[in-house]
């Protein structure tokens, strides 16, 4: 019993770092319509921006390496690096865009994933870095000892992150106007439009808004896996977790994430063996396949009326 | 003034339906079989026989196509990936439903078509392709059952379940490679009636062969009820249901025929080109390959698939053959394989903002140009 805890608190908080992926996407979907596929491609190119500063900024700014400052400094300009991209994006991809089919967003995200991809590993080169935030990936040593459960300290300091994060955004949608513009724009496009809204300006935001979120991503991501190419394929597994939480929903996200994360690790556990092991890669989406087959819209996704 | 249809009078229903309708673009689909079959591969025999002046072009085609390389290279997996291409052209252009899967129903083709010559004694290769493709059809239908119920993106991650699970069952049931490491097989010599398929000439021609009698099928299938009652549930499932299309017939359909051309397409791929295949070699990266040659080809067309293949084949040996000439040797290696994403990437988005409709759509406007020349309305 024991181990199964052990198991399934592991599980429920690598949840939270899928969560912490799908909310990006949850935020894109809610106000531009967009599924944006390039978002596993944003937390590589947020974690290998940050990667790369840490390592330029102190020979720019004649700074010791490794210092506090250097940290910070270089956060700031990753976000703004990442605020540049949403605007760029916003520009040059989705301007145009405007009124195509969703089919044809979704592909064109493709399209700027790799475009990402390729960009990011030009500038900073595509070896693997690690990233240390100071935060040890090692069980906590007193409810080792009084319970028996292992929970290492770094995935609780990502769930920490993601609530601090979702209660900022919380905060940001409902209490700003900028917020509650967002939320009119995921409402209804053109009622928004008419009574005042810059859309494209909202959209903009959205996206640098969600290029924040991939930094968060990015940066717990990359403490724990270290910064390399395969951090874009967390984007993948954050679908299964969209698609049980619902498109438009962030707390759907977040359950999503804890029921996506929790299931798989308990999965590859007490069922792995009986096949071979290995079968992470793929419950996932089988088990949101199986589940929207019950309820279509997901867990907290609004439910969709078709008319002719 | 070449390309004009004045005076070619249609008297029958036959006529009126035939898939060029226009003597011009028969004669010039007539030629191009003919390149294809005939000067591709024998143009070096056939520039040999002729004397002095005559054989000259011949010989110049040949010296093109005559080192095995370049067979091998290039209009094999272009034909082997133009196949892939109409199958996810089928689902996803015709019947409008997004497929991330379509490496996987390959894997499924060559494995199966792998089995089948294994463990079948005295089974005829041709015979085996097609036990393939309805393999790869059988498991299309399973993993397209969940499209009856979810649509869009929903449904993308369906056909990512089977792009993962059918990889992951592949490696880790090795009873399906015959219990070789890490799930690599290699292909059985290819024999039909006695002759064995080595040379790239012969692996090309039998991979052409295929490739056109499934095309003349798809081509035929999309123009027929089948294929407007796909297009019927792409633009719109609910009103084709009212209509009287059968929405769980028509959609299970396209991804059975889908699937089968997949399948084909990979049985070919591990038998006609590679050789030697394994699980991991179909990996997602593959699906995307083949999305974006219908991206690029054009969305909801067979000639697009074809377009698109050969683009998405020939760009990245272009570009390994332009950048280090046009940079020097300044640009590194990784910057080459990165210029490959970003250009990748950029095509994308610059054909879906700019033709939507693909290369195809480009062709066609061509086509439309011509007839009017030299006159602009």
């Amino acid at each position: 019993m024991q181990f199964f805890f052990e198991v399934l608190i592991g599980g429920l908080l690598s949840g939270v770092m899928y969560s912490l992926v799908a909310i990006g996407f949850v935020l894109i979907y809610k106000a531009s319509g967009v599924f944006n596929f390039a978002q596993g491609a944003m937390v590589f190119f947020a974690a290998l921006t940050f990667v790369g500063f840490l390592e330029v900024v102190p020979g720019w700014f004649g700074m010791e390496l490794g210092s506090s400052a250097v940290f910070w400094l270089s956060m700031a300009l990753t976000l703004a690096a990442m605020v540049v991209l949403s605007i760029l994006i916003e520009r040059i991809v989705l301007r145009p865009l405007v009124n195509q089919p969703q089919i044809t967003l979704f592909m064109a995200t493709i399209g700027l994933a790799f475009l990402i991809e390729g960009l990011v590993q030009g500038v900073w080169g595509a070896s693997v870095r690690g990233l240390d935030l100071g935060i040890q990936d090692e069980p906590i040593g007193w409810m080792m000892d009084k319970t028996g459960i292992g929970i290492s300290k770094f995935d609780l300091f990502a769930a920490g992150v993601a609530a601090l994060m979702v209660t900022v955004l919380a905060i940001f949608f409902n209490k700003t106007k900028i917020g509650r513009a967002l939320r009119a724009v995921a409402d209804d496009h053109q009622a928004a439009l008419a009574i005042g809204i810059p859309l494209q300006q909202i959209w903009r935001i959205v996206w640098a808004v969600a290029g924040f979120v991939a930094l968060v991503a990015g940066l717990m991501w990359g403490a724990r896996n270290g910064v390399s190419f395969s951090l874009t394929f967390v984007a993948l597994k954050a679908l299964p977790v969209l698609i049980l939480g619902g498109f438009t929903s962030i707390p759907g996200a977040i359950v999503g994430g804890l029921i996506i994360g929790s299931t798989e690790k308990l999965a590859e556990v007490y069922f792995g063996p009986l096949v071979g092991g290995g079968i992470e890669a793929w419950f996932p989406y089988v088990m949101a396949l199986l589940f929207v087959l019950v309820r279509p819209e997901g867990l907290f996704g609004e439910k969709h009326i078709d008319r002719v | 003034m070449i390309y004009r249809e004045a005076g070619q009078f249609k008297t029958s229903y036959a006529e009126d339906q035939r898939i060029f309708p226009i003597r011009q673009d028969r004669i010039g689909m007539a030629l191009l079989l003919f390149f294809a079959f005939v000067l591709v591969p024998f143009s070096a025999d056939i520039g040999a026989l002729l004397p002095g002046a005559l054989g000259a072009p011949f010989n110049a085609i040949g010296a093109v196509f005559s080192s095995q390389y370049t067979l091998q290279a290039i209009p094999i997996p272009t034909l082997i990936f133009s196949l892939a291409a109409i199958g996810l052209n089928i689902l996803t252009g015709y019947a409008g439903q997004l497929s991330l899967g379509s490496a996987a129903f390959m894997a499924v083709g060559a494995f199966a078509a792998y089995n089948f010559m294994l463990r079948v004694p005295g089974m005829p290769i041709l015979a085996a392709f097609v036990l393939a493709g309805l393999t790869a059809a059988a498991v299309g239908i399973i993993f397209g059952l969940p499209s009856l119920r979810i649509k869009g993106f929903y449904l993308t991650v369906a056909t990512l379940a089977a792009q993962f699970f059918i990889v992951w069952a592949l490696t880790k049931f090795d009873w399906f490679s015959n219990y070789s490491s890490s799930g690599v097989i290699s292909a059985q010599k290819v024999v039909i009636l006695g002759y064995v398929f080595d040379s790239p000439a012969a692996n090309y021609l039998l991979t052409l062969a295929v490739v056109c009698v499934l095309a003349l099928a798809a081509k035929n299938m999309v123009r027929s009820s089948i294929g407007r009652s796909w297009m019927a549930v792409r633009d719109m499932d609910v009103a084709a249901e009212v209509i009287g299309i059968r929405l769980m017939h028509t959609k299970l359909l396209a991804f059975a025929v889908s699937s089968f051309y997949c399948g084909v397409a990979g049985a070919l791929y591990a038998y006609t080109y590679l050789g030697t295949v394994e699980p991991e070699g179909f990996s997602l990266d593959l699906s995307f390959r083949i999305l974006f040659m219908i991206i690029i080809g054009g969305v909801g067309s067979i000639l697009g698939s074809f377009l698109g293949a050969a683009f998405i084949v020939l760009l990245p040996i272009f570009l390994d053959n332009t950048l280090p000439a046009l940079f020097g040797d300044s640009i590194s290696a990784t910057w080459t394989s990165n210029l490959q994403l970003i250009v990748f990437g950029g095509l994308i988005i610059f054909f879906l903002i700019v033709e939507p409709h693909g290369l195809a759509r480009l062709w066609q406007i061509l086509k439309e140009k011509l007839r009017l020349w030299p006159f602009p309305h």
